[in-house]
């Protein structure tokens, strides 16, 4: 099916071929860079690059491109996924005796100008760790599986067990894997955790913008909502950005226009702000669109999707596992519109 | 060197030795001397010299080093003599990277690598599996032509490999050989042919994969192996999933008939519309026959449906296809949802799952609408992906949600990714001609952007708006006017050749300003773009032609300024419109019409998805799809046929499978001699039978045989067991008398019977797979619980003690045996068919007897097709229909149970929420294991839920309450006598031990009259099947037929015995403790076998 690989790095040089049939030369990397140049950025080079004689079918993953030749018909996801795959698994196995859950709930959300959501949803993972010896049977049950919408699972883990009395039967392998991927219905309510207060002009008249925003914890549950970032991709007519932070760091990058605020925890006694003004470009008119404001954000001990497990036991060997699992809600794609 | 040169000094002349000497010198030297020029030549050096050392660490060195040269794409060619040396390494580390090597260079240095084959060859032979498949993957890299013979040879031998893994490299070594030589493409089709057969996961998804590039077009080859690929396919490695659910979805577009209903399918107008009245009418004929689902196809749709649920993307989109494309248009709706789960994952995957919603979008809105929010952009998403999400957001608009897009789409538009707003405006300007009540709104708004600062955004709009007023040109006057002042700012030249198009259609109704503007445009004409001075011309020739008063000069000052323009499109428009429009003594008739010809009622443009445009023809999930054309190696997806090919192909013949089940190793070793006999009379059969193919000796040798050898067998019983001999023989002497005469009958009716066995066969062989499957998965989950289960026994104690809430882990322990996990419901199994030879039956019984004290082993079921009973009626169930079957399989609830499937239709419009079950009303010592409450049922939805009821071996009523959040409704399950047992494998000998200790009380019979065509052996099985679930007991008579089965509660045994008499009339016996149920089901089944 691949033909060839080649590993580009972000500054255009094949640094690592493979070829599986014959050898197919480098040359035909040139069709990539052509379009690497047409499309500005990198996430925007198209995955799929018909060329006179091959089909380049490319991933872009820690700054490299893995870009595999083909020949002939093949589904395309075959090739992304494999690709992806292949980037993955860079892991390290190992033995012993304690089986870790990571249950990572993620919240994406898009909220408008004035704090409403438009669209809310969460979906999660549980990541496993297992570093078990022999061949231990697993199953895993939740306090309330009906919260899953649907699902996806590693292969290790027994479908029609699942179908019938939705529990998790497995014998897992061993090391980092992920054991499920789930969604959650869209008919519960998602509660979200923080709200921004924003306040973002331009005027036409003046060189100079406002720019102030607050973020605050809405339904935490009493949690500390830590790691918050803010990013936001200012207008281009935004020169530069005198701002001052009531806590954190922030940089301003003049280039990419890109504003990025690193705020630490949140204190709901002393709520984080990020103010000041913009410079703009003289002349120049107002950007019809404020920014959007992107939120990344960690809740230690809070499954915001509601799913707990209930427990987990291990049959097939005779001893005890050291069992642990760590909740930690996750801001996903979470974007506000101002 | 020095010595050497030392003896030439001796020899002759010193002259001579300093000549020598410098020679030697030059030749060590150039390394030194030329060091600057070639540093590459001095490092492969050292590395030439590392791997002539004789330390292994030093090799590994330097052989890491050449391998990251080839990665990095240096040439490391010149290295290949020395490198090729190692390749019989000892250190395997060291054998893996010569390995690399070889691969990488053997095609330039052909002679060279011929060296190490012969290393290959003998690692071929290894003991070590790993090493046999690593040999075989390294020979079948290299690519010189000159060994493609050494190669077939090599795949042919691996290919009969013991080791699944060394199998699955020959298959992969197919086709690396395919690409290599394509002419061995006839001899590699019968390698894929006898590995396709394959029963191992391993090897399924590689076989496929070779079938697929060598030889895609032999169908044929797949008949046999389809039922088994489908039983195999949730446990192959997810990239041969993704292989086969491909090839099957080709297949089962070749083999069935579509279910697609005539009105609901856009492929079906398309074939309607290339074809003449008569030939749709005969169509409609054939269709208005009640469609009917090939088992196997049901098998196909079924199989794969848990598959959805895979990790795997490419998996997860090959369902969805196969779904798309074959699944009734009523059971697509399940792939929705896994299909927008995949949009979570990275963009590359994004990129191609959205482009496939995009086509399925155009064709069945509905399948995605209620995930309309999952397409709303995001800031952060690549343009291409906003772009992908517009498209679906544009196809799932309808009258309902258009005004919540509208307002997602206001804020795209004043994106600041311009690309992305243009899109948006153009998506705004297809929803407002889909939807007709937004179409004022849209243009209203349009109208608003044409005052946006940027010109992208007005551009855009301007030509999505002059589409739009094409399609309603009436009062729309002022919008014009303002388009009109719009070109003394506006540059993108798009938008200027739309608006002067605009005004010049419409300048009857802007009398005033169009002359006005060509007054403008005359003045700008030669710093116009291309674009804009064909429109300048056209608006000039229309003003003319309806106002020449005011434009007469103008228009010809234009002409002028066209007549030397540079371009020559604009010079010849100019001769051509001044040709048609000035009257002169040349012009003919055509410029009386110039005015109807100029100012015609133009059709108004359709505004259509980019994605319309042909695509949906393209399979889904291809890279042709993606590609939007034909790919190299691309297969069409062929129309349903109009008849479905014969379905028997796909029937896999029993003898085989009766070959499987023996465990020839144990009688190999006990009596080899019979083995050595019973095998040379088969071998005679199938040369008698000279068939030419396998397969079909297996079916025609399989009655010669039957009769021939159980000649055998009823003698060796009669040397085995000395009471029964005289009896038994003796029979058996008849029996081979009319059977001879019955042969001369045979051959006459034999078409007949073939059917019959055909039929037969077509119902259980699908089983073959799934039963060999389920036996392998329990001998797997056995060994897995087996120490659990040790520990647990003590613990169930306990457990059983605690409250309902606490049953699930008491259940798990049967069910951690996953029986039902490969055997999905009603799915036909295997009979111990008569076919088996009954010798060879014998021998083994008697062998298995010694072993194990126990003949009660449960046996897998007969498959008879399914019997539904209704449960609730929806007229009195408020439109919540319920029916019932049992799916006779051992009961994952408890071993005392009978597994009941209770199949839920919602038959009303609305949702039905809380289906559990309500109170119950159950006779003394009966129980119920109830199924899990059923949260909500979508209208038209139906779900199968299974539960076990255990009816203490009688033919009580279980009554019990099936509510909704609403209603309560009493229901009753009374269960035929039938259902109450589970099929029992037992030998000939065994049958008639336990028979003979069932007499007196515990034996009914009763004489049956019947004409003889119900009394052949198929019949009598399917009869007896039917009605009650019991196992075919291998019968060394013709006239005796034997089942047997065990009560589900007590585990009694049920016999029941099928002796045909002379004249028409037969007996039937039936021996069990269990007089009461034993009475009944004699009475159940007279009737039955009494019926014509």
């Amino acid at each position: 099916m691949i033909h060839s690989l080649f590993l580009i790095n972000s500054s255009g040089d094949i640094f690592l071929e493979k070829h599986w049939k014959s050898v197919v030369s480098r040359s035909v990397c040139d069709y990539f860079f052509e379009a690497q140049e047409r499309a500005t950025e990198a996430e925007n080079v198209p995955p799929v690059i018909p060329t006179p004689h091959h089909y380049l079918l490319s991933v872009y993953r820690h700054k490299i491109f893995f870009v595999a030749v083909i020949q002939t018909e093949v589904p395309p996801l075959f090739v992304i996924e494999f690709l992806h795959r292949v980037v993955d698994t860079f892991q390290v196995t190992n033995v012993g005796t304690s089986f870790l859950l990571d249950s990572c709930p993620v919240i994406d959300a898009i909220i408008d100008k004035s704090g409403s959501t438009i669209t809310a949803e969460i979906q999660g993972v549980i990541d496993a760790c297992v570093k078990l010896t022999g061949m231990p049977d697993l199953t895993l049950s939740f306090m309330n599986p009906r919260l899953l919408d649907d699902v996806s699972f590693h292969p290790c883990v027994r479908f029609k067990r699942w179908e019938s009395e939705r529990i998790l039967s497995f014998i897992p392998p061993d090391g980092n894997f992920r054991l499920l991927s789930y969604h959650v219905s869209a008919q519960n309510l998602v509660a979200i955790p923080v709200y921004v207060k924003h306040n973002i002009s331009f005027r036409d008249s003046s060189s100079l913008g406002r720019f102030e925003i607050t973020v605050g914890p809405k339904q935490t549950m009493g949690k500390t909502i830590e790691g918050v970032i803010v990013t936001s991709q200012m207008p281009k007519g935004v020169l530069n950005m005198s701002l001052t932070p009531s806590q954190g760091t922030h940089t301003f990058d003049p280039v990419t226009k890109m504003l990025s605020w690193d705020v630490g925890k949140i204190n709901p006694q002393k709520l984080p702000s990020l103010k000041g003004t913009m410079s703009l470009q003289a002349g120049a008119s107002k950007p019809d669109e404020n920014p959007t404001i992107n939120l990344q954000f960690k809740i230690q001990q809070l499954a915001i999707s509601g799913l707990k497990v209930n427990r987990l036991d291990m049959y097939g060997e005779k001893y005890k596992p050291f069992k642990g699992i760590k909740y930690m809600t996750k801001a996903g794609k979470f974007q506000v519109r101002t | 060197m020095s010595s050497n040169s030392f003896a030439y000094n001796e020899q002759s002349g010193g002259g001579e030795a300093t000549e020598l000497g410098q020679e030697a010198t030059s030749t060590i030297s150039p390394s030194g001397a030329f060091g600057l020029f070639s540093s590459d030549l001095k490092k492969n050096e050292d590395l030439k010299q590392m791997l002539e050392s004789t330390k292994d660490s030093a090799k590994l060195d330097a052989m890491k080093r050449i391998v990251g040269m080839i990665a990095k794409g240096k040439n490391a060619s010149e290295l290949f003599p020395a490198v090729v040396k190692n390749v019989a390494s000892k250190n395997i580390e060291i054998k893996k990277l010569v390995y690399v090597y070889l691969v990488r260079y053997a095609e330039e240095q052909q002679d060279l690598a011929l060296l190490s084959i012969s290393t290959f060859q003998r690692a071929l032979k290894d003991p070590n599996q790993l090493i046999r498949a690593s040999a075989l993957r390294v020979l079948s890299s290299i690519r010189v032509p000159i060994i493609v013979p050494i190669m077939m040879l090599a795949i042919k031998e691996a290919s009969a490999d013991l080791s699944p893994y060394v199998r699955k490299n020959a298959a992969h070594a197919i086709q690396k050989l395919y690409s290599l030589d394509p002419e061995q493409k006839e001899m590699l089709i019968e390698v894929i042919e006898k590995l396709l057969k394959d029963k191992s996961t391993l090897v399924a998804g590689s076989v496929v994969m070779a079938f697929e590039e060598v030889c895609p077009d032999r169908i044929d080859l797949i008949h046999k192996n389809y039922r088994k690929l489908c039983n195999l396919l949730v446990d192959v490695e997810e990239w041969g999933q993704v292989v086969i659910i491909h090839m099957l979805t080709r297949y089962a577009r070749t083999q069935f008939v579509s279910p697609w209903k005539e009105d609901d399918g856009l492929e079906d107008n398309e074939k309607n519309f290339y074809e003449s009245d008569d030939e749709q009418k005969e169509k409609t004929d054939q269709r208005k026959k009640p469609y009917t689902m090939d088992p196997d196809h049901r098998l196909l749709i079924r199989n794969t449906k848990p598959l959805l649920q895979s990790r795997n993307a490419a998996v997860v989109m090959a369902v969805a296809q196969l779904y798309w494309h074959i699944s009734p248009k009523s059971e697509v709706g399940i792939i929705s949802k896994s299909l927008v789960r995949l949009l979570r994952s990275n963009r590359e995957v994004q990129y191609i799952v959205l482009q496939n919603i995009a086509t399925m979008s155009i064709q069945r809105k509905g399948m995605f609408e209620p995930y309309l929010k999952s397409f709303y952009v995001r800031s952060t998403d690549p343009t291409m992906i906003k772009t992908l999400k517009l498209e679906i957001l544009t196809n799932l608009a309808n009258e309902a949600n258009i005004s919540t897009l509208l307002r997602e789409f206001q804020t795209y538009v004043k994106s600041q990714d311009k690309q992305f707003a243009a899109a948006t405006i153009q998506t705004i300007g297809r929803c407002a001609t889909n939807i007709s009540e937004v179409t004022d709104t849209c243009l209203n708004g349009l109208v608003c952007l044409l005052s946006n600062r940027d010109e992208i955004v007005v551009a855009e709009s301007v030509v999505v708006i002059k589409k739009l007023l094409q399609m309603q040109p009436a009062q729309h006057g002022e919008i014009i006017k303002h388009m009109a002042k719009l070109l003394d700012s506006i540059t993108v030249p798009v938008a200027r050749a739309s608006i002067l198009w605009l005004i010049g259609e419409n300048c009857e109704r802007v009398p005033k300003i169009a002359p006005d503007v060509l007054r403008k445009m005359a003045k700008s004409f030669t710093s116009e773009d291309d674009l804009v001075k064909l429109q300048i011309l056209n608006l000039g020739a229309k003003l003319y032609l309806t106002n020449s008063r005011q434009t007469k000069l103008l228009t010809q000052y234009i002409l002028n300024l066209g007549k030397y323009d540079q371009n020559y499109d604009i010079r010849d428009r100019t001769r051509f419109i001044r040709q048609l429009i000035v009257p002169n003594e040349k012009s003919g008739a055509l410029s009386k019409y110039a005015k109807k010809i100029f100012l015609a009622q133009k059709p108004a443009p359709l505004l259509e998805s980019p994605f319309k445009v042909d695509r949906d023809h393209f399979q889904l999930g291809t890279l042709s799809h993606t590609l939007n054309t034909k790919a190299t190696g691309y297969l069409e997806l062929s129309n349903w046929p109009e008849v479905a090919p014969d379905p028997s192909v796909r029937n896999v013949e029993v003898i085989e499978l009766a070959k499987e089940w023996t465990p020839a190793g144990k009688a190999k070793k006990e009596n080899p001699a019979k083995k050595f006999y019973s095998e040379s009379e088969e071998e005679e059969d199938s040369s008698d039978s000279s068939s030419d193919s396998e397969s079909e000796s297996g079916s025609a040798s399989g009655e010669q045989d039957e009769g021939d050898s159980s000649d055998d067998s009823s003698e060796e019983s009669s040397s085995e067991h000395g009471s029964d001999s005289e009896s038994a023989s003796e029979v058996g002497d008849k029996r081979t008398a009319k059977r001879n005469s019955k042969s001369k009958g045979k051959s006459d009716s034999e078409d007949g019977e073939k059917e019959n066995e055909k039929s037969k066969t077509s119902d259980s062989s699908s089983a073959d797979s799934s039963s060999e499957e389920e036996s392998s998965s329990d001998s797997e989950s056995e060994s897995e619980s087996e120490s659990e289960s040790e520990s647990r026994k003590v613990t169930k104690e306990k457990e059983k003690k605690k409250t309902k809430q606490d049953r699930n882990p008491l259940t798990k322990d049967v069910s951690l045996l996953d029986l039902d996990d490969f055997n999905p419901v009603s799915t036909p199994v295997a009979l111990p068919t008569p076919a088996l030879s009954p010798s060879l039956i014998a021998d083994l019984e008697g062998l298995n007897l010694s072993t194990s004290s126990s003949v009660i082993s449960v046996n897998t079921p007969v498959f008879v097709p399914v019997k539904t009973h209704v449960l609730l009626h929806r007229m009195s169930g408020r439109g919540l229909a319920a029916h019932y079957f049992f799916p006779r399989q051992p009961c994952i609830f408890g071993d005392k149970m009978v597994s009941v499937q209770i199949t839920l239709n919602n038959t009303t419009d609305r949702k039905i929420e809380n289906i559990h079950i309500g109170g119950k009303k159950l006779p003394m010592g009966m129980q119920m294991h109830v199924f899990n409450p059923i949260e909500s049922l979508e209208p038209e939805g139906s779900i199968t839920v299974s539960m076990g009821i255990d009816f203490c071996d009688s033919t009580q009523t279980a009554s019990f309450q099936l509510c909704t959040k609403d209603d309560c409704f009493n229901v009753n399950i009374q269960p035929p006598v039938g259902e109450l047992l589970l099929p029992v494998a037992m030998s000939e000998k065994d049958f008639k031990k336990e028979q003979g200790m069932l007499t007196g009380m515990n034996e009914t019979s009763t004489v049956i009259i019947a004409a003889p065509q119900n009394f052949t052996p198929s019949v009598i099985l399917q009869k007896v099947v039917n009605v009650a679930n019991v196992g075919v007991v291998p019968s060394g008579q013709d006239n005796i037929h034997r089942f047997a089965a065990k009560t589900v509660h007590s585990g009694s045994l049920m016999l029941v015995t099928v002796e045909l008499k002379e004249g028409s009339t037969a007996q039937l016996i039936i021996n069990t403790e269990r007089t009461v149920i034993g009475s009944v089901l004699l009475r159940e089944l007279k009737p039955v076998l009494s019926q014509g």
